[in-house]
């Protein structure tokens, strides 16, 4: 039988565990975007020991669990003196392993901007900056948000790992009320529907923004298809 | 040209320009004078290396040897103690840069800007050109060029060659000493591209010194002063156009003409 007074009992504390899960993961993802646009700017670069370093960097991220990760950020730096709290150790483990992947995402997000558009705007004066700043990080994030989506759901999903450095994020909550009710179909199931929540809004959130920022030349032609009804 | 200006010190002025990629040589040593307000065609064969000069003289291509001066001042580098030549800081390459207007085959606007955003961006990032004054400027330059109404539209919305005269009023904001054209009519649907080779005669009347490369022989004899044919990276001919279409003097101007006329 599926209990729907126990889910309205647990209800709160599965909220409290999917606010926490929404805040890693904006948390995560802040710290993600901010290292990959780094890391993909430098990778571009003409120092050829910072294109070395984000490889390493990116190689070793991808290379290894995010678990791994966690555990080494959590109980092991505290041996080598570094210690955190939980909630630093979760995120500075979400934001650096997704950092990794966006860096790659941005990267080939700047290698698809057409070189001529650069040339124009250097021909015009343009410093190296001011044309990576205006003319290749929008045109890059627009190319990039599909990928994004992507990386962004798989972000909510890994969260779910940070319960295992005693975070009660939506995952962990759901484990807890089990562990007291005995009851792991109702409350999963709510777990699940949250998950599908966040990631179908962040998906319907991303699917909008490539509509507003379509008005390349990809998005005219399908606007004209539709018009013979193609 | 009048005697005046061609005793006066030339707008443009390239020495012995070289280029290689690797083992391949394009440029073979070019020379070449520009004065003000005049206005110079190169013509050739493809491959001939017209469009790497233009490259050059706003320093998108560096010289493998030889110097291009505009306006008296050597692009790219600067002569150091000792007559040793060292690179100019970036900042003042993009100045120089600036100075100089290039306008591409291709167009090359950027699609994620309006119309009027294509124009005002260089003025307002390079020359800090108040906003209010840039849409000012940009605003009569679309009008110049018959586009004023597209000012907000989105560059992917505009034919070929509403996007090049878009481009030419992008470049004319900086209000460049120099204007370069590098085929800015080879890609553009024959109806479009009078529009634009109006353009380009209305600033040749206004006294703009222009460098072009085209393949236009009719607008090259309209509009030049001059003529130069190239061929496998040498100059081999400089005329005035009346001269060089009626009676050219290399053999090689001779072929070249008499396959594409």
């Amino acid at each position: 039988m599926y209990d729907f007074q126990l889910i309205l009992t647990y209800l709160p504390d599965l909220l409290h565990g999917l606010w926490m899960t929404v805040l890693y993961t904006v948390g995560g993802l802040a710290l993600g975007l901010v290292i990959g646009v780094c890391a993909a700017v430098l990778s571009l670069s003409r120092l050829r020991a910072m294109h070395w370093l984000v490889r390493a960097y990116v190689d070793f991220i991808r290379g290894t669990p995010l678990l791994l990760q966690l555990f080494i950020l959590y109980y092991a730096l505290p041996s080598l003196g570094i210690k955190m709290s939980a909630p630093v150790a979760g995120v500075l483990g979400l934001g650096i392993n997704a950092g990794a992947y966006l860096a790659e995402i941005f990267r080939a997000g700047f290698e698809a901007v057409p070189r001529a558009h650069v040339q124009a705007a250097r021909s015009l004066g343009m410093s190296y900056w001011q044309t990576l700043i205006r003319i290749e990080l929008p045109q890059a994030a627009t190319l990039v948000l599909p990928p994004l989506a992507n990386e962004m759901i798989s972000l909510v999903k890994s969260t779910s790992l940070i319960s295992t450095i005693s975070i009660a994020e939506l995952m962990r909550s759901g484990q807890i009320a089990v562990s007291v009710t005995f009851a792991p179909l109702e409350i999963y199931s709510v777990v699940a529907v949250f998950y599908l929540l966040i990631n179908l809004s962040l998906a319907n959130l991303v699917r909008w923004l490539e509509q507003r920022k379509g008005s390349g030349a990809r998005s005219e032609a399908r606007r004209t298809l539709m018009d013979v009804g193609v | 040209m009048s005697q005046d200006t061609a005793a006066a010190r030339p707008m443009v002025s390239v020495r012995q320009l070289t280029k290689r990629y690797g083992e391949h040589t394009i440029l073979k040593g070019i020379n070449l004078d520009v004065a003000a307000s005049e206005v110079v065609t190169l013509i050739g064969p493809s491959g001939s290396g017209k469009s790497t000069v233009l490259r050059c003289l706003n320093f998108l291509e560096a010289p493998s040897s030889g110097e291009v001066l505009v306006d008296g001042e050597r692009l790219g580098y600067v002569e150091g103690p000792g007559g040793k030549l060292l690179r100019r800081a970036e900042a003042d390459v993009n100045r120089q840069r600036a100075e100089i207007g290039m306008v591409f085959q291709q167009f090359n606007l950027w699609p994620h800007k309006t119309v009027l955003e294509n124009i005002i961006e260089a003025p307002m990032l390079v020359r800090g050109t108040k906003r209010d004054e840039a849409i000012a400027i940009a605003r009569k330059l679309l009008d110049r060029v018959g586009l004023l109404a597209k000012q907000d539209a989105m560059p992917m919305t505009l034919s070929g060659g509403q996007q090049q005269r878009v481009a030419i009023a992008r470049s004319l904001a900086m209000q460049p000493k120099v204007l370069l054209l590098d085929e800015v009519t080879s890609a553009l649907d024959p109806e479009t591209v009078r529009d634009v080779l109006d353009v380009i005669k209305g600033l040749a009347v206004d006294g703009m010194t222009m460098v072009l490369v085209t393949h236009e022989m009719s607008f090259a004899r309209e509009v030049a002063d001059r003529v130069v044919f190239m061929d496998e990276g040498i100059v081999m001919e400089v005329a005035p156009p009346e001269q060089f279409f009626s009676a050219p003097r290399h053999e090689r101007a001779q072929a070249f003409l008499s396959k594409v006329l």
